[in-house]
């Protein structure tokens, strides 16, 4: 498979002005609401590293959290399924809905599935499925992937989702208005909630103590797909165990407040055993996590509950919207994830982060992310996934600045070229950091001729 | 080797050198009366204060409050309704209530949520597929933070339990806030002792 080209696709995005402006802009309030939760409450900083020790707690003794959950969740009536990868996840989820002759299915959203690509699957087997999520919705009748993790469609403005709506659920053509528009889906949406036979939803925490997984959501649309159809399946990634009930407090008092900047979502739900008369369904799913599990740089990017708050403060998510990098996990946390999944397809990814930081210091779970994005550069470099241009500048780069004559030498040739040259010498296709932006103009001195002529003397 | 012991064995080989658990400890909080931090946050999360006087019969109050409303499904015996609520109702036939009223068990003052479980709700798609929902609470029954509420026995025993902090919401067509995406399109607090 081709490599994603990042900075190729970003391109594309960063043409569309008023997208791109409102994208930075709505991303950038989710931060600054994210900093005014944070600051309200005295012992952020704390949560943080319990929330941080909780998850590495639980991750260095998964194996016996699993099985507790799992002996726990069968106690309670549910069936436990495991699947190794996408396609045992698929297949599980299939053989559920068979077997119930279910299809209808209603879901929620879950990056899991999404992952999974488990929606093509179980549409070309004759299920009909149908995301309650409006973003999700609004991804899924465009076929798009999600473009943000908590909020899919956050690239979208409302003429965009009024065509999408006009073109595949009958709404008003041109009618603009954001409640006319969400009413629609509303409306669209319910007939399905009452004749599903199938509900499904992902799940934010799942509990060990007690077999009990947790979905938090705004719309009730998770607590719709599991209340109302007989059958509710679950599909859960191992990583999202937890041990007891009490670790919700530190963790729900984060997600929605570094995701949204809401206090709380408006409903987080508690599933532990089926209603009377209804099934459970839950479906463990490694794909990959295990292997994650084991890599030492790599392990803590499990912690991740997905709040999305460093996708919100990047500057480069901001500036190239999520579907430029071409996975399902874009940002910088899916900087460090994708390339699990592929290396050689997301070997570009690493290079879309400026290293400021900024995620590292969001994340709710302390995963250290730019240190990680920034060994990702290193492993790229070690197996030659890196471009040509970029190996070349590298290497040109390396050598100047091991030599400190030929760096002044570099130093003073690049102030006089940007005073002197011609415009198109600096502004053209060979020099990235001349698109989008002017470069600044150079200092009159050096620090160092500054220095030999004030400083050394004395 | 079946999926579960290929990924357990996998889990076991690779998880990393054990990290301690820590302990939670108690935080301190808000010396505010814990019903107006609850009032000021459900406020915030787009919920409903109902005042109303001395005297009042509820199912009047919820009249008076759902003038067009047709269908009023209580799940609590202080209030009749429209239509007795039967327990046994597939969840499907409430979709043409407009009004549900329920009891919450208790509240939490950080957040403005209730506490709901299929014991308050008796069929749970209640909450979700009616129009509006009308939450009763016992000001006395609101706990500070939502480490309290967590230590709450109830939710270690509930087959399904929810914190619900105002009524259904989305922003996800440019960030507009609409309420009522697929769940209640209002919810409405009654403080009312037991």
């Amino acid at each position: 498979m081709r490599p994603v080209d990042h900075a190729e696709a970003s391109s594309h995005f960063i043409e569309a002005t008023a997208h791109l402006e409102f994208h930075d802009r709505r991303l950038w309030d989710l931060r600054l609401k994210r900093d005014r939760e944070a600051h309200g409450i005295a012992e952020w900083e704390e949560l943080r590293n319990l929330a941080s020790a909780i998850k590495e707690h639980t991750l260095s003794h998964l194996a016996d959290y699993l099985e507790q959950f799992e002996a726990q969740a069968i106690k309670n009536g549910a069936h436990v399924h495991w699947a190794r990868d996408a396609s045992e996840h698929n297949q599980a989820v299939y053989d559920i809905l068979a077997a119930h002759d279910a299809k209808t299915l209603v879901k929620s959203k879950s990056m899991l599935t999404d992952e999974c690509e488990m929606r093509p699957f179980l549409e070309t087997r004759g299920i009909k499925v149908i995301e309650t999520d409006l973003g999700e919705r609004i991804q899924q009748l465009d076929d798009e992937p999600p473009s943000h993790i908590v909020v899919p469609a956050v690239h979208k403005l409302r003429g965009d989702v009024s065509a999408v709506f006009a073109r595949t659920i009958g709404s008003e053509p041109g009618n603009n208005d954001v409640h006319y528009l969400a009413e629609a889906m509303r409306q669209n949406t319910r007939p399905y909630f009452l004749r599903a036979e199938a509900g499904m939803t992902g799940a934010n925490f799942a509990v060990a103590e007690n077999g009990s997984f947790v979905v938090c959501t705004n719309e009730g649309n998770a607590d719709l797909s599991a209340n109302v159809p007989k059958l509710h399946i679950a599909c859960i990634g191992i990583e999202k165990i937890i041990p007891k009930i009490e670790h919700l407090g530190v963790f729900i008092r984060m997600l929605s407040r570094s995701a949204l900047g809401s206090p709380i979502t408006q409903y987080t739900s508690h599933f532990r055993a089926p209603r009377p008369g209804a099934e459970l369904h839950i479906v463990l799913v490694d794909n990959g996590r295990t292997q994650r599990l084991g890599m030492p740089d790599f392990w803590y990017s499990l912690k991740c509950i997905r709040c999305g708050a460093c996708m919100n403060t990047c500057p480069v998510y901001r500036r190239s919207g999520g579907l430029s990098y071409g996975a399902t996990y874009s940002g910088p946390i899916g900087i460090i994830m994708d390339p699990v999944f592929d290396i050689r397809k997301y070997s570009s990814l690493p290079y879309a982060s400026t290293l400021n930081g900024s995620c590292t210091s969001v994340c709710p779970v302390k995963i250290n992310i730019h240190e990680q994005i920034y060994k990702w550069r290193q492993i790229m470099t070690e197996r030659n996934q890196l471009p040509l241009v970029k190996k070349e500048a590298i290497r040109i780069i390396g050598k100047v600045m091991s030599e400190p004559g030929l760096y002044r030498a570099a130093i003073s040739a690049t102030g006089l070229a940007i005073e002197r040259l011609p415009r198109f010498a600096i502004y053209n296709w060979l020099n990235p950091w001349g698109r989008q932006r002017e470069v600044p103009g150079t200092p009159k001195q050096s620090f160092r001729s500054w220095y030999l002529e004030n400083r050394s003397r004395r | 080797m079946t999926s579960r012991d290929t990924i357990l064995a996998a889990v076991q080989a690779n998880q990393p050198a054990p990290v301690q658990l820590p302990e939670i400890p108690q935080f301190e909080q808000s010396a505010r009366v814990l019903v107006e931090q609850f009032q000021e946050a459900l406020v915030r999360m787009g919920g409903k204060l109902a005042s109303f006087g001395d005297g009042y019969d509820l199912d009047t109050l919820v009249k008076s409050l759902f003038p067009d409303a047709k269908v009023i499904c209580s799940a609590t015996p202080e209030a009749c309704g429209t239509r007795p609520l039967d327990q046994n109702a597939t969840p499907a036939s409430l979709a043409d209530v407009d009004v549900a009223i329920v009891r919450a068990a208790f509240g939490v003052a950080e957040t403005g949520s209730v506490w709901l479980s299929e014991d308050e709700l008796q069929v749970n798609a209640l909450a979700y597929l009616a129009q509006h929902l009308v939450v009763l609470l016992d000001p006395v029954r609101i706990v500070g933070n939502l480490h309290d509420a967590y230590s709450h026995p109830r939710f270690k025993t509930a087959r399904y339990a929810v914190l619900v902090t105002g009524p259904s919401a989305t922003a996800d067509i440019e960030g507009v806030l609409i309420h009522g995406a697929q769940g209640v399109r209002s919810l409405t607090m009654l403080m009312v002792p037991i």
